[in-house]
């Protein structure tokens, strides 16, 4: 038996307590989980891309469970965009500024010239930051992927 | 015959690869779909992700996450740690199959607005008919 | 079509299995990967980046450059999406 897709449309509920529910309990800790990700990334397996690829999902989930429109609430669309490029001017301009202060460009052991701890402890900062910065514009520009195909480029509706 | 099983049962590793990546390949050039196209070409990538890890195995190896003042004093044995070299760069590379992968599904979304099909054959006849 | 297709993938798995027969077996610590440029890593890391996990010290200091454009990439590749798939309402 087939039907159209206003039918099957019309037959899923619109809105379902459990799954709701579920969600929103469980968002806070996967973007918990996420900045974990991010942070750790010295001392376990993790990093930018991980972590900031976690955070996306968490939004994803959010859209998933309660619609596009809900989540561009949660997170805007221009939060977005400006959260992505944040991201990866964090990275270039932090290799800029290690040009800029007589160092190398990406060479993190020049920035001991504006904060002087040592050199090589700035080694493990420097790739801290830059970190922050990946996982920033990882996390924004998967959320973008995710709105843009769903709702075939027009932002309204979604899955 | 008994070399030829030896070989391969020394090198098992590779022949899974060179499967997995005859099955991508011919996903690639065989099928007319582009969603499997592109299905193939994920399946050609993972087979190449898992070479360049297994190149970076050692047998009895940890991971590469050392104890901070062990090293700091040298107290590293290279055989007991996995090579890293080969996981940062597929890092890089799984990171770039998700932005291709990305790319690929909004140009077919944006084929099947226009042309209300993803078979490749069907597409090339509504080009040539237009 | 498509026995052409299947021909073109044997004979490249056929030439790829008889390449690997001067591979190194799986898991030598000495194999030519292993005894590279990774011995430096793996030893001197920790020492200039005061980092543990060598992957991280390795993606973000020493191929920083590498990782910088893997960033510029994904950037771009969501920025494509944005161009191909947004219409204007109307």
């Amino acid at each position: 038996m087939r039907i159209s897709l206003q039918e099957a449309r019309d037959r899923i509920p619109q809105r379902d307590t459990i799954l709701e529910t579920t969600v929103r309990l469980m968002v806070p800790f996967i973007q918990l989980y996420g900045l974990y990700v991010i942070v750790h990334g010295h001392y376990s397996p993790g990093g930018g891309f991980q972590g900031g690829v976690v955070l996306g999902a968490s939004v994803i989930l959010f859209a998933l469970a309660f619609g596009l429109p809900a989540s561009k609430r949660y997170l805007s669309e221009s939060t977005d965009i400006i959260l992505a490029n944040t991201g990866a001017l964090i990275y270039t301009g932090i290799a800029t500024l290690c040009a800029l202060l007589g160092g190398m460009f990406l060479d993190y052991s020049a920035l001991a010239k504006i904060l002087p701890i040592d050199p090589i402890s700035w080694h493990s900062h420097g790739i801290f930051l830059v970190e922050v910065g990946v996982g920033m514009g990882v996390t924004t520009i998967m959320v973008s992927i995710y709105w843009d195909m769903a709702s075939a480029g027009r932002l309204d509706e979604g899955l | 015959m008994e070399s030829i099983l030896d070989h391969v049962i020394a090198k098992y590793n590779y022949w899974i690869y060179v499967v997995l990546m005859m099955i991508g390949f011919y996903a690639m050039i065989g099928k007319r779909n582009l969603v499997k196209k592109l299905l193939g070409m994920n399946i050609f990538q993972t087979a190449i992700i898992l070479f360049f890890i297994s190149t970076g195995a050692k047998k009895g190896g940890s991971i590469p996450i050392l104890d901070k003042y062990a090293a700091l004093q040298g107290q590293v044995d290279v055989n007991q740690v996995v090579n890293p070299l080969p996981h940062v760069l597929m890092l890089t590379a799984i990171v770039v199959g998700v932005s291709v992968t990305g790319v690929a599904l909004a140009v077919m979304q944006r084929i099947y607005r226009k042309y209300g099909t993803l078979e490749e054959d069907e597409i090339l006849h509504k080009i040539e008919n237009e | 079509m498509k026995p052409l297709a299947l021909l073109a993938t044997l004979i490249t798995g056929a030439l790829l299995l008889y390449g690997t027969a001067d591979f190194a077996a799986w898991g030598d610590p000495q194999s030519p990967p292993n005894r590279n440029i990774s011995v430096r890593y793996v030893e001197e890391a920790v020492k200039e980046t005061h980092v543990p996990n060598i992957v991280t010290a390795v993606l973000g200091d020493y191929r920083g450059y590498d990782t910088m454009f893997e960033l510029v990439v994904i950037y771009s590749a969501g920025m494509a999406v944005m161009g191909i798939l947004r219409r204007r309402e109307d």
